[in-house]
């Protein structure tokens, strides 16, 4: 009798500091322009797979998660700096990005990018004229193929270019050009095969949280073994959309 | 009389974009307007006020206070306003947060730039990690005014030296036979009249400043061109109001916007000279 009331005393008490523990807030950075996987929605929040991720895994965590928008140019060193303490803004996991910051195992499998143009066009994707988003892996890409690059600033913008001909042709995540290329109707088609690009998405840390970076990382392994983040993958993108 | 907007997919027409221009994101629009003409409202006290001190300090009878008037004022205006907007922020944040964290924690001994990193205690960082979203916002908003202020006040320092110079001597010789001390001199017979002469150059300050305020984004503020450029981009089935690429429409907006805020200013300022010159020989 008395070992039960203690082992209950004793559950509670940690149950109680855990609490407290969890007060710590993590700010999550993001940039709120790239749909599915981030967007500002109709209620100005930000919304996407990975503002349902983020939310699930600091839960799990018992993280109190924050958080904020940011634009992608500014990304890596407003986190440095110390702005936000994580990027989860599809960003996919590079050497040379892991040079400056750290990244979690990857929550997104390694994932074709592919080009995108306007229908019934013949476009030269080795020598043309690319749009990609700045600073992306894509961009990255197109400077290795030859192509000419044009940068901007938002994904959106890429679109655009190949809508009004500045560009003959675009380069970003598959996931992201699909609902864009099913609902132009027929304006928008893909050209050329995927490309594989990156190594998986992943958050974004500093070098200097290893702590944080290790509670992400055992959540997200806990999403993967119980099928949550499939789950997720399902709801937010295609049925192409590679899986765990 | 706003409709039912729970389902805009059954939406048509004009109730549709009834719903549209009233969803919360595009509240967060208009309000951006407000964010931008406080900030005008804000900064334009501080940015006389940095103005004058720095024509008063390339004037002063102390040769290290004129240096370092004539190195503010040459410094800033030869450096472009974007660096300074990026660097002063930044610098600004930087070290509120190092002085916060050499108070704070103490006991913390470890160098605050690990790497690429920097790393202060949580209790350090301004605003606090755990401070609300509008705290956040405020705090952005006091850097911008402060960046905004040592950028422009150069710009306004320059003007005002200009026109404490067009002062007619005669004035300051007279009122030096009456006997007036150099600051009632200052108050009374230069300050008052200086204004006429700066005027024209503060306006033209004026409108620049008016058109810089896109550059509040580059610090973190959502200001009317942000939210014009977020709201505008073509939207897919992932929102509740879908819709094609629109920016030439909420950019269409901005520049009216813009002109009617300068054609107002344009008014307030002929107003201001007209009254500057009240009982002035020579001024119109």
């Amino acid at each position: 009798m008395w070992k039960t009331i203690e082992a209950a005393g004793i559950a509670a008490i940690l149950a109680a500091t855990a609490g407290a523990a969890a007060a710590q807030t993590v700010r999550m950075g993001t940039e709120g322009a790239y749909p599915p996987y981030n967007f500002i929605n109709d209620k100005g929040e930000i919304d996407g797979f990975e503002r349902e991720m983020g939310d699930e895994a600091c839960k799990r965590a018992g993280l109190d998660c924050v958080w904020v928008k940011n634009d992608w140019d500014s990304i890596i060193p407003n986190l440095v700096s110390g702005n936000y303490d994580t990027i989860i803004a599809g960003m996919s996991i590079t050497d040379e990005r892991d040079e400056v910051i750290d990244f979690t195992d990857p929550y997104i499998p390694p994932s074709p990018s592919a080009y995108v143009a306007l229908a019934g066009q013949d476009v030269d994707l080795s020598g043309g004229v690319i749009a990609a988003q700045t600073s992306t892996i894509q961009a990255g890409h197109i400077a290795e193929t030859g192509a000419t690059l044009v940068e901007f600033a938002t994904p959106d913008e890429t679109i655009a270019a190949v809508r009004n001909g500045e560009a003959d042709a675009v380069l970003a995540d598959k996931d992201y050009l699909e609902p864009i290329v099913n609902e132009s109707g027929g304006e928008l088609v893909f050209v050329g095969g995927d490309v594989p690009l990156g190594g998986g998405i992943g958050m974004g840390l500093r070098e200097s949280d290893g702590e944080l970076r290790a509670k992400f990382n055992a959540v997200i392994a806990e999403m993967k073994a119980d099928g949550t983040l499939n789950a997720m993958l399902a709801k937010w993108f295609t049925e192409n959309t590679p899986k765990w | 009389m706003i409709g039912d907007c729970s389902d805009p997919a059954a939406l048509e027409g004009a109730a549709w974009m009834l719903c549209y221009l009233t969803t919360p994101k595009h509240m967060n629009f208009y309000w951006s307007f407000l964010t931008v003409l406080g900030l005008l409202a804000v900064t334009v006290p501080f940015i006389m006020a940095f103005g004058l001190a720095g024509a008063f300090a390339k004037r002063a009878r102390l040769a290290p206070v004129r240096w370092l008037g004539a190195l503010y004022t040459t410094m800033v205006r030869g450096v472009p306003d974007i660096v300074f907007f990026l660097f002063v922020p930044i610098a600004l944040d930087q070290g509120i947060e190092y002085l916060r964290h050499r108070v704070l924690c103490p006991d913390m001994v470890g160098p605050v730039w690990v790497g690429n990193d920097f790393v202060v205690c949580p209790a350090a960082k301004a605003p606090l990690s755990t401070a609300s979203a509008f705290v956040h916002d405020l705090y952005g908003f006091a850097l911008a005014v402060v960046a905004y202020a040592i950028v422009f006040g150069a710009f306004a320092a320059n003007v005002i030296d200009g026109a404490l110079r067009a002062v007619p001597k005669g004035q300051v010789e007279a009122a030096e036979a009456v006997g007036m001390s150099p600051g009632q001199i200052r108050r009374r017979i230069v300050l008052p009249q200086m204004w006429v002469y700066a005027l024209p150059g503060l306006s033209n300050l004026w409108m620049i400043l008016v058109k810089a305020t896109p550059l509040l984004f580059l610090l973190g503020i959502e200001d009317i061109v942000y939210w014009a450029r977020e709201l505008g981009g073509m939207k897919t089935q992932a929102f509740d109001y879908p819709h094609p690429d629109w920016r030439l429409w909420y950019f269409g907006a901005l520049m009216i916007f813009y002109l009617l805020l300068t054609w107002v200013s344009q008014i307030g300022f002929e107003r201001l000279t007209a009254r500057a010159s009240r009982g002035m020989a020579g001024a119109r």
